[in-house]
This record gives structure tokens, sequence and C-alpha cells, in this order.
């Protein structure tokens, strides 16, 4: 083919790009592989990992996957990662995605849904960039960004929303309770921010007090952009009934495996005096010429294949088979089900937390009420320990030391539904010979 | 043909300016402009208070087929907008140059007068552009 358009190399291609901005690093990919060979090196990558018991949450939550799930969307009518093109021809992907949105309004309490994006950090940036547009009683750009969220949110909507300049102010958390204050905001009283991101439970796993954060951004006409875990809208009240003006969040609990990270796929939702400010896809249901319902893309003069580089989003990527496996495990979980997986995750996570409390040398961080994680306190550094762990074939969960710094060696864990007593108790006596053993090592 | 009433002013973007006296401007968009657009679904008016700068995007008007910019003719403040247009879009379609306007401008004193079109020179854009 080179031959033919009269090339000499694939480089050549890329002449026009210049040398300073090209990435060499790529020339250290190797040849290409066969299938077969592909196959046998993912395997025995895979095989790395082996089985072991999970208590890392952060962002990713490990939950039973009914298997209708996947069996169901991955069936030929719906396996496809994209709304398609002509969207209106294929009316059961868009009546598919219509019940989604519908689902999501109802978890969040909001009045519109989107029909998802990417991922829950890139609509974090998302639902920054919205609220810029939205705000209409700001002008500064600014946005207050709590420290107790999920810090490779904050780092992510900086990477985006930062390029279009936007500010981000971080908020300090209290160290007792590990939540942000009332008082930690009213420092801010009287100054011109657009938004303020309230992660709820935060990053810690602490439920926040949002009704009196959100009250107080309100008064001082600051636009609330609420990160929820889907699972906890089950026990915790919608963020649409304390306040949010936006919420958005990571939906891989609902039935979304871990996979290494990914796909996974991002929700947002807002109340209908800001829907033309909202990115990505909304589906909505409407009577053909014959008074026939059916379904249609809606608000699409906004998005980027009109407005270009004036759309309300440039990245709003639609994770379309994550939702459909997500539609189908809330279907198929209704209110109940939902219900009864974060009530059993919120206890198994206290039950981890008073295990692993009664390891010498183990405390819990903080005072506040959680959902389905915590922060544990140790008294030596964390990394050795989670080795050690990972060894008997436990990840024992997330070194916070990287991003807080001033709590000390600390550890953010999570127990969920998938967790029995047998689990938590190995956990629990594993630590306990590792901090023993680690104890007698250091004497020694 | 479009209508172009002989007593405003335009610009080669498609908006009307009509002189209010007392320093002040009422603004829209042409008959030819809504024309384009087709049946409107939602304006966004700029909110009273606001300076605006000769050039900038100051309202969106919105159709089933496109979101357009209305830039502002002229530097100024916002004493008034149409706010009606939220509920009733469709006022645009039917009197652009009437009940269809979107804002009333306080012009800056030093601004400069603009090289705005007269309605000849604008009905002779559109015919070029027409071709």
């Amino acid at each position: 083919m080179l031959e033919t358009i009269g090339v000499q190399s694939i480089e050549a291609l890329f002449d026009e790009i210049p040398a300073a901005l090209k990435i060499t690093a790529l020339d250290a990919v190797p040849p290409a592989l066969s299938e077969m060979e592909v196959g046998r090196l993912l395997m025995e990558r895979a095989a790395r990992d082996g089985r072991p018991l999970n208590f890392i949450g952060a962002g990713a939550y490990e939950h039973h996957i009914p298997a209708p799930v996947w069996a169901i969307a991955t069936r030929g009518e719906f396996y496809s990662a994209y709304t398609p093109y002509q969207a209106e021809a294929s009316q059961g992907t868009l009546q598919l995605i219509y019940e989604y949105q519908s689902m999501m309004c109802g978890l969040t309490g909001m009045e519109v849904s989107n029909a998802s994006l990417y991922d829950g950090a890139s609509a974090l940036a998302e639902a920054c960039l919205m609220a810029v547009r939205a705000n209409r009683a700001s002008s500064s750009r600014r946005v207050l960004m709590p420290r107790a969220v999920n810090p490779t949110y904050a780092k992510v909507a900086a990477a985006i929303a930062g390029n279009q300049d936007i500010g981000f102010e971080p908020v300090d958390y209290d160290r007792e309770q590990g939540r942000t204050l009332l008082d930690a905001l009213q420092a801010y009283s009287g100054q011109d921010f657009t938004a303020l991101v309230l992660q709820q439970p935060n990053f810690f796993g602490n439920l926040e007090e949002v009704g009196a954060l959100s009250d107080w951004a309100h008064a001082n006409k600051i636009l609330v952009i609420a990160v929820v875990n889907p699972t906890s809208l089950a026990l915790l009240a919608p963020p649409g009934r304390w306040g949010a003006d936006i919420v958005c969040g990571e939906g891989q609990p609902l039935g979304i495996p871990l996979s290494s990270g990914g796909p996974y796929f991002g929700f947002m939702a807002t109340r209908m005096q800001y829907v033309r400010q909202m990115p990505g896809r909304i589906v909505g249901r409407t009577l053909d010429v014959e008074g026939r319902p059916g379904f249609s893309l809606t608000l699409q003069a906004r998005e980027q294949h009109i407005r270009r580089s004036k759309a309300t989003s440039n990245i709003c990527t639609n994770q379309g088979l994550m939702v459909t496996a997500a539609t189908i495990y809330l279907s198929l979980l209704g209110a109940e089900g939902l219900e009864r997986v974060a009530a059993a995750s919120m206890q198994r996570t206290d039950d981890l937390v008073t295990a692993l409390t009664r390891v010498k040398g183990v405390r819990a961080a903080f005072s506040a009420p959680r959902f389905h994680e915590a922060v544990l306190l140790l008294d030596r550094p964390v990394a050795p320990v989670l080795a050690a762990l990972a060894h008997r074939g436990i990840v024992g969960g997330l070194d916070l030391g990287g991003s807080f710094p001033e709590l000390g060696p600390a550890l953010l864990v999570c127990a969920t539904e998938t967790k029995l007593d047998t689990d938590i108790g190995a956990y629990a006596a594993a630590l306990s010979e590792v901090m023993t053993q680690s104890r007698a090592g250091a004497a020694a | 043909m479009s209508n172009i009433p002989k007593d405003l002013q335009y610009t080669q973007s498609h908006e009307w300016i009509r002189r209010l006296g007392d320093g002040q401007v009422e603004i829209g968009i042409t008959d030819h402009a809504q024309g384009s657009l087709g049946d409107l679904v939602f304006v966004e008016v700029p909110d009273v208070g606001r300076r605006v700068k000769a050039g900038e995007s100051c309202a969106v008007v919105e159709s089933v087929k496109a979101a357009s910019d209305v830039y502002s003719p002229v530097n100024g403040k916002v004493t008034a907008s149409n706010t009606e247009l939220a509920s009733r879009p469709e006022l645009l379609n039917q009197d652009p140059y009437g009940a269809g306007w979107l804002m009333r401008v306080e012009l800056d004193a030093a601004a400069a007068a603009a090289p705005f079109l007269s309605a000849g020179d604008y009905a002779n854009t559109l015919a070029e552009a027409a071709g």
C-alpha cells in the first residue's frame, strides 16, 4: 500500500508533525505476535495475579455480578460499544438507554440523566466544565475541590478542565473526623466560586454532612457537584434531595467487573434547568407520525457533530456496552436487591474494621460514620506490610502515603458483600502474623 | 426574499441594531438568520447587567438542527433581555424585528461608531452570498 501511494515508510506519513512533538517511546513497541502467541502471553500474565482475596476499593469495587447480566449483555442484539449511527434505527438500544437514564434519575433523585460518559474521573471533569457554563452568577471559573475527594479524580479534573482555564482550590479535611467541615468552607464565604465538589461517601469512605455543606454553597451562589457511589444510593439520601445541581460518578459497581481498571462508565445527571449545559447524548421518548411511542436522540444541537468546537463536550463517549450491563444488573436486583448489596457491604466493612483493629499496631483513623470503606492507621510503614500480605494471597488495601502523607502510615480498606466471615478472619490472621513478624524483625 | 427593514442597521453575522436614543440599542437576529436556522426550540439571552464586547458571543439560538452563537455588535452593558423567549422561542421566528428582540445594550460612552451595514448593503451581502 505504501508503494501504491509512493511513500517509503509509514513514518513518512507523519513527517508533518515536528520531531519535538513525536513520542519516540513507541519505537519500543515489539513486532507483531500471532493470535496464539498473544493468547499464551496474556494467559501467563493473568495467572501471575492468581486469585487473591481483595480488600481494596478506592473507586472500583468488587461486587457479585449475577450470571445473567453478562449472558444477556453479550447477546448479539446488545453487543456494541457505542450508540449506533442512525441511532433511531436501533429502537431496542435507545429504549435500553432510556431505561438506564430513568434508573439513574431514580437513584440520584435528579430530573435528567445522560446516556453515560467515559468513566467516573472524566465525568467529574465534565461536571466542572458544565458548572462553568451553567453558573451564570459566577465568572471566576474556580472550583472548590475538597482533599477528601478521590485524588485521582481531582488530578483528572485538573488535567482536563485545568487546560480550559479552570482553577481548583483544595479544601482540607478534618484530621479527626476524616471529612470536610463547614468551618473549612466558611473561610471562602462571600468569594466568587463556580462550584463545590462533594464526594459522598468521600474517598476515605466517610459520610460528609452534605446538607449543610450544600446549603453553604447555594448561599454563596456556588453550584454543587456531587460525586456519588451508585450502590450507596440504595441507602443514603439521593443527592437530588440534599441539593446537588450536578451528580456524577463511576458506574462500575453496577455489574461491571474490575478488569484491571476498565472499561468502566461514568454517569451524569442534573436538574432540568441545566439540561442544555449537560454533555453527552440523551435519549428521549416520543411519538412517531402515527402516534406510536418510540425513542430518539434528543437535544443534539449542542453536541460536537453539529456544534464543533463550541459543543458542550468533545469527549462525550457513551459506554454503551457497560451501560447495557448496568441496566440489566439494576433490573435484576431491583431497589430491594441493591439495598441488600449496600447494607451487606456496609456491614462487612464494619466487621473488617473490628477484626483488623484488634491486631496490635492497627487502629481506625477517623470517627465519622462511613459506608463501605475505612482508613486504618498502622504503627509502621504500609508498603512492606502490603507486600507481605500479597505473598499470602491478600490484597490488603490502598497505601494512602502518596496522596495523604500527613496521615502517617495509612491504609484504605474495603469489604463488599463478596467477603465472608472466613475471608475477614483470614485477613485479620494474616495481618496479625505479618505485624508480629515485622515487629520481631525490627527488634532483631 | 427576506424582510430587511430600512430603519435598522446590520452586521455581516446577521444581527440587527435598532437605535433607541438615550445611548441604548436593541439587538436581534435578522429574518434571514431565523429562516436559515428553522424552527427555534430554545433561546438563551444574556443576564441583565452583563458587560458585552463587540464580537463576543452573548446569546445562543437553538433549532432542532443547530445551536448558533449570536455576537454582540457593540460594546456596552446589557440593560434588558427578552426573557419571554425562554418559554416562547417561536416569537423569534414569527417576529424577528419585534417581539423576537434579544437584548438592549447601553453603549459605552467612548465607543466609536462601528461600521454597520445599511439595509441596502445587508441586502447586497445576502444576494452575493446566494450567488
